[in-house]
């Protein structure tokens, strides 16, 4: 009874702060923000005293027993995987077609290219790959713990709550509220509301952990409780800034120019590195072997490189600023880390690919190991490419190109992307009691679709990023640049274009992902012919006759 | 992995202390690296000219910010002969010491704006903001006309600056009381601007979008690009460059 006065009591209270928050707003896009907040706390407080059941309250009925993994939130977390990465890969798309064709812009300011990316890149990292780490990481934390997940309450506010930090960010980067940095764009008030968020998913998953019935922590625990703390301490040191007014949604950095460049690159690439490589790589080391059917290929190999990914990631911050004003020891310390930082990765990508040794023909039968094979391929790719343009020499030319985009988006949609589609595919069936997935062809359509998506998108990228940077340098033989930038500019336009039909594809894939999880949730099942091995036949299997001479 | 020097199961038995260590490893990175950068006097060493930005410019930059303009532009000229003859001399690290926060950008889809002050004219600014291919036939910039139609917002800019004192800027008090008269009288034709330019050296008064009778969100962005870059006095720097 106390426990459900505090709640609504708290929920009511959040409630009058955001009411009184909007009406004192300096600025309006800080009211609509404060206005967000209110309905969420009020549907929150409705469904708080309307779930409630009385009866056990007033003791009348004892209170259902729990028992069991506790799996809603993974259930609604999938869904919201699949509706913020559709959201995420078409604003993406839109966004690449206004390189090509500006007028998209449309001339309002909320659907301008510098308002859209930020919504991009928070919505594919932060709401589709956020989404994919919070309910993978509580499948595997509850089946490798052998434990039925702490705190479920506490789960369902981290859940809706993350939700709530999606929707605050997202609507506030068209409104025009940004911090102004890269991939930690939110306001002061919403990277309150994320901390808090956070700090109770730190909660359940070390509860859970705590309450394990298996003696030793499973690897991928491991990996996700990095990706954690080390995600929790970027988020408070990099956004520590000074809000001009409590009633308004603009802040001030608390560090500037040199300072604020290198804890902001420190917070960027270790959110490549934690959020986008720690938790995903916590994801390869459950679902792979899950689905292989295969033991983890290396103990030793996981303890080496668990170490030794996070501890060298965090220094490579600085190769985003090579040759800038950061001093020149930063920039050497950054880019020799990043070059080192190579080794782990292969190592966990060796990791990962050889726990299908043995298995290696279910690549041709299982489009889900297909998945996690290319996932895990371009990981290794990304992380090859990744050190190479480190390098303070090719830095010079790749730096404010789109090879960097080209880059990027090789780990993001190959790496991350497959290894979730990978583990939604993998779970759903699971989380609604189905014998199979409605279609496994379909997750080959989606494969492909996808693949040539990235191909597409990759290599359009490379090329155009090292054209852009080799014309901003090129000298004619009388002494003096060749090209005036809008030259470069012009001569971008027919690879935005290749890079947009990639997106076209990666989306169509994902489309099929939707069409295909949303059947199998209906307990549909395509009616399709197996994917086949190939059959053994006696009669063949015999040596060849020599061709008569 | 069970060695003489190392057993890795009471790590992985123990969240407790698998959670320190993970902790201690992910922060070492980042005290070596980062936090010198606070206390070393080398990191910024000091520039002649450099200043905190007047009211307008700031407001300025706050619309620069808002509307993202640093996905597409960076403000960082590297010191490589084609970016110094394509933009102007290198930056500086004293040129964005009272930036909160940085703006050096990440990508060029369109150009360098660390030295854009000064190389087009006010008018060639408005019109480009108002229909970029209008002046640019390549350009894939968006069109920003709604800003010559908006009136600044300059109710609260003494807190702005009073917000970035608190984090080092060093505002006097009386920059502080005077923010919004100061950016109203930097975009006004006909304002005393005397004392404005006596606390902000080099500050640049006029009216800065074509249309005298207002303040608008245009004046204070083409006062912020109108200025970027202009505050040292590079060709200065340059003799005692070639000397060494």
């Amino acid at each position: 009874m106390i426990a459900l006065l505090f709640r609504s009591g708290g929920w009511l209270f959040a409630l009058l702060l955001a009411i009184i928050a909007a009406a004192e707003a300096e600025d309006s896009a800080f009211a609509v923000q404060m206005g967000i907040v209110a309905l969420a706390a009020l549907a929150t407080l409705w469904i708080t005293l309307s779930r409630t059941d009385f009866e056990v309250l007033a003791g009348r009925k004892p209170a259902p027993v729990e028992t069991g993994y506790y799996d809603d939130v993974i259930r609604w977390g999938t869904i919201a995987t699949l509706f913020w990465g559709v959201a995420g890969f078409a604003v993406g798309l839109y966004i690449a077609l206004q390189l090509a064709f500006p007028m998209l812009n449309l001339g309002l300011e909320y659907t301008s290219f510098g308002r859209l990316r930020p919504l991009h890149t928070s919505a594919v990292i932060f709401a589709f790959g956020g989404n994919a780490l919070i309910a993978t990481s509580f499948w595997v934390v509850q089946r490798t713990c052998r434990a039925r997940l702490a705190f479920p309450a506490l789960a369902r506010f981290v859940f809706w709550g993350y939700q709530l930090f999606i929707v605050l960010a997202a609507t506030g980067y068209l409104l025009g509220i940004t911090e102004g940095r890269e991939y930690a764009e939110p306001e002061w008030y919403v990277d309150i509301w994320l901390t808090i968020v956070w700090v109770s998913y730190l909660a359940v998953f070390l509860g859970t952990i705590v309450r394990r019935a298996e003696p030793h922590i499973y690897v991928a625990n491991w990996f996700y409780l990095a990706f954690i703390v080390t995600v929790a301490m970027l988020h408070l040191v990099n956004n520590l800034s000074m809000p001009v007014s409590i009633f308004g949604s603009k802040s001030y950095s608390a560090f500037a120019g040199v300072q604020d460049a290198l804890t902001q690159w420190w917070y960027g690439h270790n959110a490549v590195g934690f959020f986008l490589t720690a938790g995903f790589l916590g994801m390869m080391y459950y679902f792979v072997p899950k689905q292989a059917e295969r033991p983890v290929y290396s103990y030793r190999l996981s303890i080496v490189h668990f170490w030794s990914l996070i501890f060298l990631y965090i220094w490579a911050g600085p190769h985003h600023l090579h040759y800038t004003a950061l001093p020149d020891w930063a920039q050497t310390l950054g880019m020799v880390f990043s070059v080192m930082l190579w080794m782990p990765s292969w190592g966990g990508m060796i990791n990962g690919l050889m726990t299908l040794s043995g298995a290696w023909d279910k690549v041709r039968t299982d489009p889900i190991i297909r998945m996690m094979v290319l996932a895990l391929a371009f990981y290794g790719m990304s992380t090859f490419e990744g050190p190479l343009m480190s390098i303070k020499a090719v830095n010079s030319l790749s730096h404010y190109t789109d090879w960097t985009i080209g880059h990027v988006h090789s780990g993001a949609l190959g790496w991350v992307g497959m290894i979730s589609f990978a583990a939604v595919y993998f779970m759903t069936p699971r989380l609604w009691g189905r014998s199979r997935l409605y279609s496994l062809r379909m997750i080959n359509w989606h494969f492909w679709s996808a693949t040539i998506g990235i191909v597409l998108y990759a290599s359009s990228m490379w090329v155009a990023g090292i054209m852009q940077g080799l014309m901003w340098r090129e000298y004619g033989a009388d002494g003096y640049l060749v090209y005036a930038f809008s030259d470069v500019v012009a001569a971008m336009k027919p690879y935005y274009l290749i890079r947009a039909a990639g997106g076209v594809l990666y989306l169509l894939g994902a489309l099929f992902m939707v069409w295909n999880i949303v059947q199998t949730i209906r307990g549909r099942l395509r009616d399709e012919a197996p994917l086949a091995d190939a059959p053994y036949d006696p009669a063949l299997d015999k040596p060849l006759q020599p061709v008569a001479a | 992995m069970a060695s003489k020097f190392l057993d890795h199961g009471r790590i992985e038995r123990n969240v407790t202390l698998l959670l320190i260590l993970a902790l201690i490893t992910v922060s070492i990175g980042g005290i070596i690296e980062i936090a010198p950068l606070f206390w070393i006097d080398s990191t910024v060493e000091k520039v002649k000219g450099v200043r905190p930005y007047t009211p307008l410019e700031l407001a300025g930059r706050n619309i620069y910010i808002r509307e993202g303009c640093y996905n597409c532009h960076s403000q960082m000229i590297r010191p490589f002969r084609d970016e110094v003859e394509r933009y102007g001399h290198y930056s500086l690290a004293a040129e964005s010491m009272y930036d909160h926060p940085f703006q050096w950008g990440s990508k060029r889809t369109g150009p360098d704006l660390a030295r854009v002050g000064g190389r087009y004219s006010d008018e060639w600014h408005v019109q480009h903001l108002v229909d970029p291919r209008s002046v640019v036939p390549e350009s894939i910039m968006p069109t920003y006309a709604f800003l010559r139609e908006r009136d600044l917002d300059v109710k609260h800019l003494d807190e702005h600056l009073a917000a970035l004192r608190k984090v080092g800027v060093p505002y006097s008090k009386e920059d502080i009381d005077k923010a919004v008269e100061d950016a109203l009288a930097q975009a006004s034709p006909d304002a005393d601007t005397s004392l404005l330019k006596a606390r902000y050296p080099k500050a640049q008064a006029r009216d800065f979008d074509g249309d005298p009778k207002r303040v608008t969100e245009m004046d204070a962005l083409v006062a912020y690009l109108q200025m970027l870059g202009t505050l040292v006095d590079t060709r200065a720097a340059e003799p005692m460059e070639q000397a060494r």
